[in-house]
């Protein structure tokens, strides 16, 4: 009692204690992160009051009346699943029917390599916790190893690797001059690169500027990785979403395999099950041999366990559903299809729109490009004309989000930006 | 192919990984499943049981589940409505550790974010910790979850360890521990655990809190609290949370991992809160902006579905009510099974003093046997716990509580 009659007369007047400086100044030195500029637009958009606003911004798929989609077969998943399973943790490595099944999307339905064990593979937080995971391991066995990264490329890519202390090199991919692909420097740099880098590359659908090497041009590409002796860890975020089909969206990956390297692979449900907020994905590590691959199992486990112990359940099950059921899995192939099949037809509706116009310039790079993006190659100056004179909101390199347009406003769309780039 | 194109092939990028070390805890429990005898028990992972053994589901998360069901904005991510959302766990997260009506709360002066359950919101404070105070080392109680040192250790932040647990009495070894804080460097950052420690169910007294937080000012410490088991240790929610109140009333800019695994039996989901009491308004902007590029390069977003029921649950009135009713069922259930414990040790005659096991408080019960005792008691009893001795009550029933006081009664009696 004597203790707390002591306390009572020092009282708990903050600037009368010893330790109130210490307690004022411990994040005084922490300055307001940068704003994410994706985050800007969007903000942009809703403060906007005109009623012919077009948000091609955002990077989640709308339907052809603007509006955020939930697949039927995600709800049919969720139905089956609500009100039955328990919460309890999933393993370290999360769902093992999960991973098998997303494995198999990648590697091929008969994988030889799912078969012989060889695939070290666990599920992760979406695309990016496989691309961190993946990052950390990277600093962990090859700590003298560099990253090289295209250019462009997914802003969070840079982000993810400095903050895994991965140094980052880049390799050049974008020519602005015909919006497609730079496939003679590209090459160069992977030559230039030492023997032995590690190379991102993304498998289909690139983003932000939907250009994707031929397949011609991956076959080159994997036999100067050969010839160098790379790494390549591929980033699949659009599978089925670029073409529509799957299997064909994961071409370079089975390139690739063919030539017998051993690669990486970061895949995600955010897009092509519209699965973005549960946060679901797969990392997987091609080993030499199924010992090999449990160590790399067993590693990736270990970066993930002080990150967040196990992977979230929801999403792991509502894929696991799906996908385990050949019903379901139909469902969703069909749907994947829609959905591209819809941003394919407003990429051709764009591009007609604007030659119907007369503009005179080329706007073959709107169907040339694939998957939810478009390098529109407007300038900055004409993106904030397009945004303060016809309230349309994109990033300010140009990148238009296809998801974003409809039937309704593509008409709209064209106009505008006929309007501030004819005179360029 | 040539011959040099074949030797880059077996560059061997990954001949250098070895099989990382089996996690003590998950270790424990993939044991217990790959056994097959009928009087196994599972003492070993800290996940709530009912009294028939099984994992249960809390009717307010059945009926938070009924109520989100069929939402449109269910899987979308970074969209205003999920911002919403997860300003409301927050919110409602901070209410229940800083007290409903707390100061900190309407001012505006808390960091708060969502978080991967305790684990992701102990990971971004790490993280934090490194970016913005880069030489400080963490002092973690000793015994503490081993998942701490992993956790602190990957953000780089050396770790330290103040003296906590009296293998003697199994109680708090006070003295030194105060000694400890007294000893360390000004203004260190040390991490506690406001209720039902883990792995020792050893707390100290609000007396004691009282003389923590005071030498805490005099040295200038931070306080990270881990708030893994309120509602668990006394079965009300408030008390659990008193060891922050009273450091809150004495003025100390606390930060705070909140998870909502257990006393929400929402495990698989990760839902959780990190908040980090500021100076200021502007401050907690400056630290929440970056709390989020930490999360950002990790994940970008925390899961929705998690957030979405635990939000919905303390959003209404109803719902809450329901949930602190079983909060405290789920908490007088273990009490239950540890005067049981006790009691049936005490029939048995056994040599030893079992005080401990009512005096320890929350999911944990730290035994005091030795490694050899328990591999005795997973090999004769089949008996599964982690090999410090820490036992989880929430494995114990009314049908196996018996046959557990046997066997610890065999493997202890000639010691």
């Amino acid at each position: 009692m004597a203790f707390r009659a002591v306390m009572s007369r020092r009282g708990t007047n903050r600037s009368s204690d010893i330790g109130a400086r210490w307690m004022s100044t411990w994040w005084g030195n922490v300055e307001p992160a940068a704003k994410d500029p994706i985050l800007g637009v969007t903000e942009a958009f809703l403060a906007d009051p005109s009623p012919s606003k077009v948000n091609v911004g955002v990077g989640a798929y709308r339907d052809d009346n603007g509006k955020p989609v939930v697949l039927e077969c995600v709800r049919e998943a969720e139905r089956r699943i609500a009100g039955h399973s328990n919460m309890e943790y999933l393993p370290m490595g999360g769902s093992v029917k999960m991973v098998e099944e997303t494995l198999k999307l990648a590697y091929g339905e008969n994988s030889e390599f799912i078969k012989d064990k060889r695939i070290a593979a666990v599920q992760s937080l979406s695309g990016t916790g496989a691309c961190r995971l993946f990052a950390d391991f990277q600093k962990r066995f090859r700590p003298d190893s560099q990253i090289y990264i295209p250019v462009p490329t997914w802003a969070n890519h840079h982000n993810i690797w400095r903050d895994a202390q991965v140094p980052q090199r880049t390799f050049h991919y974008y020519l602005p001059e015909t919006r497609g692909l730079d496939f003679a420097s590209l090459m160069d740099d992977i030559k230039n690169a030492p023997n032995g880098s590690f190379f991102l590359l993304h498998a289909c659908a690139h983003n932000p500027t939907g250009v994707d090497p031929t397949e011609e041009q991956w076959r080159e590409m994997s036999y100067q990785f050969k010839a160098k002796g790379h790494f390549a860890f591929f980033d699949m975020a659009y599978q089925g979403f670029a073409s529509g089909d799957p299997e064909r969206d994961a071409k370079s990956i089975r390139i690739f395999l063919e030539d017998g390297h051993l690669i990486g692979i970061a895949q995600s449900y955010a897009k092509n099950m519209g699965l973005y907020g549960q946060r679901v994905g797969c990392l997987s590590v091609l080993c030499e041999d199924e010992k090999q691959a449990v160590a790399v199992k067993s590693q990736l486990q270990q970066l993930a366990r002080p990150m967040y112990s196990n992977p979230p359940l929801h999403g792991a099950l509502i894929v696991s559903t799906i996908l385990g059921d050949p019903e379901l899995k139909n469902l969703w192939l069909k749907e994947v299809k829609v959905m591209a099949d819809r941003i394919i037809g407003m990429r051709t509706a764009l591009r007609e729109n604007l030659e119907k116009l007369g503009s005179p310039l080329s706007w073959e790079h709107i169907t040339n490009q694939i998957g939810m993006f478009c390098y529109s190659g407007l300038t900055p100056e004409q993106v904030d004309r397009l945004t303060s004179e016809f309230h349309i909101y994109l990033t300010r390199n140009g990148r238009i989000s296809m998801a974003g347009i409809t039937t309704g406003n593509v008409g709209y769309l064209a106009n505008a930006i006929n309007e501030v780039s004819k005179s360029a | 192919m040539s011959t040099s194109t074949k030797a880059l092939n077996r560059l061997g990028w990954w001949d250098r990984v070895s099989p990382a070390s089996k996690d003590p805890i998950t270790g424990v429990t993939e044991a217990f499943l790959a056994d097959t005898n009928p009087h196994k028990i599972n003492l070993g992972v800290g996940a709530y049981r009912d009294d028939e053994g099984k994992p249960v589901v809390l009717q307010c998360v059945r009926n938070a589940e009924a109520k989100i069901a069929g939402c449109d904005f269910i899987n979308v991510g970074r969209e205003s409505n999920a911002t919403a959302v997860g300003s409301k766990l927050v919110e409602e997260s901070v209410k229940l550790a800083y007290g409903k009506d707390a100061n900190v709360v309407k001012e505006g002066t808390l960091a708060g974010l969502q978080a991967l359950s305790g684990t992701g919101a102990c990971r971004l404070f790490a993280e934090f910790q490194r970016r913005f105070h880069p030489e400080s080392p963490i002092y973690f109680p000793d015994p503490t979850w081993p998942n701490h040192p992993n956790i602190w250790r990957d953000a780089q932040v050396p770790v330290r360890t103040f003296q906590y647990y009296h293998p003697v009495s199994k109680g708090l070894n006070f003295a030194a521990l105060m000694d400890d804080i007294k000893n360390a460097p000004d203004a260190s950052f040390f991490l506690l655990h406001p209720c039902a420690h883990n792995p020792t169910g050893v707390d100290p007294t609000a007396e004691q809190w009282r003389e923590i937080s005071y030498q805490f000012k005099v040295k200038s410490h931070f306080p990270f609290f881990d708030v893994a088991y309120q509602g668990f240790a006394s079965g009300d929610l408030d008390m659990d949370a008193q060891a922050i109140r009273i450091f809150l009333e004495d003025g100390h800019l606390i930060g705070c991992a909140q998870s909502f695994a257990k006393n929400m039996g929402l495990y698989g989901h990760r839902v959780g809160c990190l908040s980090v009491l500021c100076a200021d308004a502007k401050q907690a902007v400056a630290v929440k902006s970056q709390l989020q590029q930490i999360a950002r390069a990790m994940y970008s977003n925390p899961p929705i579905h998690g957030l979405l029921l635990v939000s919905t649950i303390l959003s209404d009135p109803e719902t809450k009510a329901l949930w602190v009713k079983e909060v405290k069922v789920m908490a007088n259930r273990i009490q239950q099974m540890r005067s049981t414990l006790r009691e049936s040790l005490e029939k048995l005659a056994s040599p030893l003093n079992w005080e401990h096991i009512t005096k320890q408080v929350g999911m944990f019960c730290f035994s005091g046997l030795t490694a050899d005792q328990v591999d005795r008691l997973v090999r004769e009893f089949h008996i599964y716990l982690t090999r410090d001795g820490r036992m989880s009550m929430a494995g114990v029933t009314t049908s196996n509580v018996s046959y557990l006081a046997n066997a610890i009664h065999e493997v202890t009696r000639y010691n």
